[in-house]
């Protein structure tokens, strides 16, 4: 049986320390009370929607991820212990970065097989001998964690590149607090509310030296059709900064401009929310119309910034991932303190034999998927589905490795059968500026499908508010 | 030997631009074995351009345009004195570790084909092997023109066994690197005796040997790089060290005329 974060493991169903106030709550709650509530959150998630929304009713519907109104809760204690690991992680794997794109010690040094980089699709030559401000390739990351007893979390993940999601921390937060403000009053739990203004100050801390006046930010979005363009305009509007697309920046002899009523302004800081290949087409793919030509050119030359940096998703490639302890170890001098889930690589042909055998009990992943897709569950599939992946497998063994199945810890969620155990996951967020932010908690997905270890949102997941108590 | 240089190119839109942007790669590269005595890019309409590097040690010149305009020309022109070094490429500051060329880029990466023009090479120390190769290229793919573009990858080319000099040079990065030689794109000017001639805008590749550096090899012409060539810019592949990226908006029906003149002088006191 999974562990669960309401009442810990076995018979006893006693509940853990940091839920007691919650257990209360919720035992005073009818089931057609939550339901209500559950209704209540839908409606106002719709509203918020439609009010930030620049798009119609359809792309609206489209964003609404289900939210569940129990929480999911961390003690104060644990989360230091979370944070701890998390800083150590996004430090070691920013000072990689530096290091893969300068003198190349962890390749000279053997820790990192060489090939694994050097002919990796996410490792950027372009980013050769770039100095980012700080020193900083990845300025906001989110971690993806999953606890599987209760004091066993592993990383399943690292999100360097554009991490999503944050929005949904931040307004299921707000959600939570409206539907349900006694809950707040009886436990102390610690705001995210400050993100943006932290998000904000992270940015700035990145700009680029020696400006006179204060740093000048946007976020550059693909446009309305992405499916993250919510969060983009989100974002923008509640940093008070300018979301903009390509056609609104224009390189200039000075800089990157962005065009105003009041003529052109210059650009100090682009938080972009597009791929790397299509940032600009004088440097990257030729044929992209969402890039701003020129932006590259200014930011090797110092005078704008990229956030995150372009090739930063060389540090969450799954490929790269099985390594992280060894670069945490190289970088910090000491043991990682977030465990990594026992990884085997198919490129190894014992690991694709010990694979092969047991594709029923493993998760088997394409090294550079994401989004829960083009993945194998072995103990929730059919026999057909776990044959037809083995073909794939064996036909290009070193696009995949493979994984147990973990056992996800469960939480209390309202489900069409009442209060259930539903399988979660938790994205904190970090920011790294002149110093790191973490916002305390993070996002919880929770898979509403019972028995289902799936979270991704596009796989039928949906989200919690999640709380962090303060001492 | 002493080379002048005039290299020009003009963009015409049939409809005036509204915005244009240039990335240029076309100042020679300084080693032993070539000095820049002088050398200048100029842009009409006049803009500024702006010097900078990118990330395998390249000079750049960034110019922007933003305001009606019915074309651009880019003038690269200036003197070097060149010398013979065998091919030999020293006095370069190296600012790219080496495991870097042994990339695959989309225009580089080896095929059946390729693998098999290399493993079918008498196995020898790296210089013979490298020569070796250069010669099989040569005889596999004819120097033609007008039959592979710019977007031809190394594959494509040699299954056509026709090319140019870009082709010659992919199918030799992508065949060495396979063997795990580092090796890399190079673009410069070529002076040749006959004035005639149309090639002067050239490529060519260097590859890794230990105890030499890096060495020069001219697959497209069979030779290691002589006083006759002139060095600007080297990548992985052409993309990386293309001489000109640039895009424009609007300005329909764009032409392109590219002309180069390459000529011996003599030094003068």
């Amino acid at each position: 049986m999974a562990f669960d974060e309401m009442h810990g493991r076995g018979r006893s169903r006693r509940c853990r320390t940091p839920y007691r106030a919650m257990a209360t709550w919720l035992d005073g709650q009818t089931s057609e009370q939550l339901t209500t509530r559950r209704q209540q959150a839908e409606a106002l998630f719709h509203r918020t929607g439609i009010t930030f929304a620049v798009y119609g009713t359809e792309e609206a519907e489209e964003r609404l991820i289900p939210f569940d109104i129990i929480p999911r809760v961390l003690s104060a204690a644990e989360w230091r212990r979370l944070a701890a690991g998390i800083e150590q992680r996004v430090r070691a794997l920013n000072a990689f970065m530096y290091d893969i794109y300068h003198r190349q010690e962890i390749l000279r040094a053997g820790r990192v097989p060489a090939d694994i980089v050097i002919q990796n699709a996410a490792f950027l030559p372009e980013m050769l001998n770039v100095d980012p401000p700080r020193g900083i390739y990845s300025h906001i990351i989110g971690v993806d964690l999953v606890r599987t007893a209760e004091n066993e979390f592993f990383v399943l993940e690292d999100n360097t590149r554009t991490p999503s999601g944050v929005s949904y921390m931040l307004e299921n937060r707000e959600t939570m607090m409206h539907m349900a403000p006694d809950l707040f009053s009886r436990n102390r739990v610690a705001p995210v509310e400050q993100y943006p203004e932290e998000l904000r100050a992270t940015l700035e801390s990145v700009a680029p030296a020696g400006l006179d006046r204060d740093p000048v930010i946007v976020v550059l979005t693909p446009g309305e059709h992405n499916s993250a363009y919510f969060e983009h305009s989100f974002l923008a509007d509640r940093m008070g900064v300018e979301l903009v697309e390509a056609h609104d920046l224009v390189s200039t002899e000075t800089g990157v401009m962005m065009k105003t009523t009041q003529g052109l302004r210059q650009v100090d800081v682009v938080y972009r929310r597009i791929d790397d290949s299509f940032l600009d087409p004088l440097a990257f793919r030729p044929d992209s119309v969402i890039g701003v030509p020129g932006l590259f050119e200014h930011y090797r030359a110092g005078r704008v910034t990229i956030v995150n940096a372009p090739g930063s998703g060389i540090a969450d490639d799954k490929s790269i991932y099985t390594y992280v302890p060894e670069i945490i170890e190289f970088y910090t001098g000491r043991p990682s303190i977030l465990k990594n889930v026992l990884t085997w690589r198919c490129r190894r042909p014992d690991d694709l034999a010990y694979v092969l055998e047991h594709l029923p009990e493993l998760v088997v992943k394409e090294v550079h998927g994401s989004g829960g897709y083009g993945m194998l569950i072995g103990p929730t599939s059919s026999r057909a589905q776990i044959e037809a992946f083995r073909a794939k497998v064996v036909a290009d063994p070193a696009r995949y490795i493979a994984q147990p199945t973990l056992e996800l810890s469960t939480c209390p969620t309202v489900t069409d059968e009442g209060v259930a155990p539903r399988h979660v996951d938790l994205r904190p967020f970090v920011l790294l500026g002149d110093r790191m932010r973490l916002a305390p908690g993070g996002l919880t997905r929770v898979a509403l499908k019972k028995g289902s270890l799936v979270v991704n949102s596009s796989q039928g997941g949906g989200t919690k508010d999640t709380w962090v108590l303060e001492d | 030997m002493r080379i002048v240089v005039e290299h020009r190119t003009r963009y015409r839109y049939e409809a005036p631009a509204a915005y244009s942007a240039q990335l240029l790669r076309l100042t020679p590269a300084v080693f032993d074995g070539q000095k820049v005595i002088d050398w200048k890019v100029d842009s009409q309409p006049a803009t500024p351009l702006r010097e900078g590097r990118d990330g395998f040690g390249n000079i750049t010149h960034f110019l922007t345009v933003n305001r009606p305009h019915e074309g651009i020309e880019i003038v690269a022109s200036g003197t070097v004195e060149t010398a013979d070094t065998a091919g030999v490429v020293a006095g370069l500051s190296e600012v790219v570790p080496l495991a870097v060329y042994l990339r695959h880029t989309p225009l580089t990466e080896p095929d059946a084909a390729i693998s098999a023009l290399a493993e079918a090479l008498p196995a020898s120390e790296r210089v013979p092997w490298l020569h070796a190769l250069m010669a099989a290229i040569r005889e596999r793919v004819a120097y033609v023109t007008g039959v592979t573009g710019t977007e031809t990858t190394a594959a494509q080319a040699l299954a056509a066994g026709q090319g140019v000099c870009q082709d010659h040079a992919h199918i030799f990065i992508a065949a060495a690197r396979q063997a795990g030689v580092p090796a890399r794109y190079v673009t410069g000017y070529l002076f040749l005796d006959d004035p005639d001639h149309a090639v002067a805008h050239h490529a060519w590749t260097e590859a890794w040997v230990a105890g030499l550096g890096w060495v020069g090899f001219d697959a497209a012409n069979g030779v290691c790089p002589t006083e006759h060539h002139v060095r600007l810019a080297a990548a992985l592949d052409a993309r990386y060290a293309a001489p000109i990226r640039g895009m424009h908006r609007g300005g329909a029906g764009e032409s392109l005329a590219v002309e180069v003149k390459v000529q011996q002088t003599t030094p003068q006191q």
